[in-house]
């Protein structure tokens, strides 16, 4: 009796071992699919960039190979000498730099600034312009283009950097308006209530308080906003007309008509215009990552 | 931690305080109010200057014949009804729509795969978040002469890879029937945006949900069909807008790679627009064009938004609203 007893029970252990076996077994599959499927994908997205590298350090001759090679032999960094040389970089450079910062502290810091509004203080008519903000959302920019360039035109700011930056200083967009007001919304009132206590005033409240305690959003919105003025094209290609004034994307544009056959110095000019933008990607994954979590899951 | 509960009571007795002077002589309201008119100003300025007045102006040449030089001539609907007879116009309506049609719901499907892939408890996500956000960096012209360097059909790396496996490649953007399945292609490389957006709705599903339902002995595919994808559609609906109103707007390829040929196979809408507005100077034209895709853009939120009612779950514990 206890015998049986005892052997069923074992009988049963032997069942849940398999069971925990095949279990454990299926999930080992499923991970190395998983893992598989991802390297692949990594490396489908890396070719672009192992690519772009490798042509912008070929030889002339060596772009125009076939099959091409992926390591070039030999390694050409005077490719990225020669972008220097052909058209004046530094200086699309500097036009580039100069317009992304502005737009940037302009932005992030006008968006905030009436996302504070909407997320903390009460005035009659507040709901309906927070909606009116919203619908801006949806107006595509072909519709104000024109207009604006007539506009821009008459006061003599055509082939300028100024209507590339001063648009930003009112108003911010809508999307970064939104995810700041999103991000304000999950901290505590009580702590700017107890900031007006003691005597802050509502701006001050806006700068001491919730600014320092938002730097997730702000970066990551800044990021947006930096990633949109450097790659933006329409607006420099309609704005701006001699080469003294250009950017870096349509300096890109112009080299690329150029300098039809020399992909070698037209990758380099696309690596050198890249790089500051993976280098702040890096230097503020952290916040930038930790921004989009938390405004994704309000 | 005393001073912080004495604070706390100061400040409690201080807003009773303040409520009560506030209820005698709406002295704070006000000065709330013109705070928040004050800090919203400058949108305010922006929106009549840069947006309100521009609108006006520009519907108001809808209906002009102008070429930036002469006098503008009221010329009523007919840009409007020029637009019917213009079989350029019909054109790039049609790669626009073919365009956003594959390009979006591919964007949407590979941006999911990927987040799903990374929510699973895998070791290196931050490395593999950081590959598959990368190329999302890269826009505009930079991704555009990347790629039409990439597509380069005898010395390009798409089609060097393709004879690896025996394939001769297309003529990608030099060929009339290839060109705007390449420039579809090229948008699943910046999948990253909605990836990471993806990605941190994944992580908001509570985790007791998946392990109820497996102790129901849900499988894996049940879960995901549902628990996972309804909880997601707020965060799909998002996506599909934004998705939406970028795709109509595509410039900068049809621009930079393929000057909307060939044989106007890549003729992109706003395309057409630029070209009647800074090639050609109809201004009056362009300014039609531009308020037929606002509504076109317009209709189709609509569209999405009314359908929203029947597909995208609001959840009633996490109640999250759009606005």
């Amino acid at each position: 009796m206890t015998e049986n007893h005892s052997e069923a029970k074992i009988n049963t252990y032997k069942v849940h071992f398999k069971l925990i076996k095949s279990e454990s077994r299926s999930k080992l599959i499923t991970k190395i699919i998983m893992y598989s499927l991802l390297i692949c994908f990594s490396i489908v997205y890396m070719i672009p960039f192992i690519w772009l590298l490798s042509s912008s350090l070929k030889t002339n001759a060596d772009i125009f190979l076939m099959p091409p090679k992926w390591i070039p032999n030999p390694f050409v960094w005077k490719n990225y000498l020669e972008v220097f040389i052909q058209v004046p970089f530094l200086r699309f450079l500097f036009n580039t730099s100069f317009v992304t910062i502005l737009v940037l502290v302009a932005n992030v810091f006008v968006s905030a600034m009436v996302a504070y509004a909407f997320s903390r203080l009460r005035a009659p008519g507040k709901n309906l312009l927070f909606i009116l903000v919203m619908s801006t959302m949806m107006l595509p920019g072909q519709v104000t283009m024109i207009p604006l360039f007539i506009m821009f035109k008459t006061v003599g700011w055509v082939n300028t950097l100024l209507p590339l930056i001063i648009p930003s200083f009112f108003g911010g967009s809508a999307l970064f308006i939104f995810l700041i007001r999103q991000y304000f919304s999950t901290i505590p009132k009580s702590l700017d209530e107890s900031a007006k206590i003691d005597g802050c005033s509502y701006f001050g409240t806006f700068t001491k308080i919730l600014l320092p305690l938002s730097k997730p959003i702000l970066i990551t919105v800044g990021i947006f906003s930096f990633m949109g003025t450097w790659n933006d094209f329409m607006g420099p290609l309609i704005y701006l007309q001699s080469m003294e004034n250009f950017t870096l994307a349509i300096g890109l544009n112009l080299f690329k008509t150029q300098y039809t056959q020399n992909w070698n110095y037209t990758m380099a000019y696309n690596v050198l215009m890249i790089a500051p933008l993976i280098a702040i990607f890096f230097f503020a994954q952290k916040s930038f990552i930790q921004g989009i979590v938390i405004t994704g899951n309000k | 931690m005393f001073l912080t509960v004495v604070n706390q009571n100061r400040r409690i007795v201080i807003t009773m305080k303040n409520r009560m002077v506030g209820t005698k002589g709406n002295n704070i309201k006000k000065d709330e109010k013109r705070n928040f008119y004050l800090m919203v100003a400058p949108w305010i300025i922006g929106f009549l200057l840069f947006t309100l007045i521009p609108m006006l102006v520009s519907f108001a040449l809808s209906f002009m014949k102008w070429d930036y030089i002469g006098k503008a001539k009221y010329i009523g609907l007919a840009n409007y009804i020029a637009m019917f007879h213009d079989t350029l116009f019909y054109k790039s309506l049609t790669v626009t729509t073919v365009y956003s049609v594959v390009s979006v719901p591919l964007t949407l499907i590979v941006a999911f795969i990927f987040a799903m892939l990374l929510n699973s408890d895998i070791k290196g996500l931050s490395v593999f978040r950081t590959i598959f956000y990368l190329p999302s960096l890269v826009a505009g012209a930079a991704a555009s002469v990347l790629w039409l360097w990439m597509f380069n059909p005898q010395f390009g790396v798409i089609n060097t890879i393709l004879s690896y496996f025996g394939i001769k490649g297309p003529g990608w953007i030099f060929d009339k029937n290839w060109a705007l399945p390449a420039l579809i292609i090229m948008s699943l490389w910046s999948v990253g945006g909605s990836m990471l957006i993806y990605l941190s709705g994944l992580q908001g599903i509570p985790t007791e949900l998946h392990e109820a339902a497996k102790i129901d002995g849900a499988s894996a595919r049940v879960r995901l069909f549902k628990i996972t994808i309804p909880m997601m559609t707020p965060i799909i609906f998002y996506n599909l807008v934004i998705g939406i109103i970028g795709s109509f707007q595509i410039f900068t390829q049809a621009y930079v790679m393929t000057n909307g040929g060939p044989q106007y196979s890549t003729y992109f809408y706003v395309f057409n627009l630029y070209q009647n507005a800074f090639m050609y100077f109809n201004i009056g034209y362009a300014s039609a064009l531009a308020w037929v895709l606002f509504f076109i853009i317009m209709a189709l939120t609509a569209i999405v938004f009314k359908s929203s009612a029947a597909w995208v779950f609001y959840g009633n514990e996490t109640s999250g609203g759009k606005k």
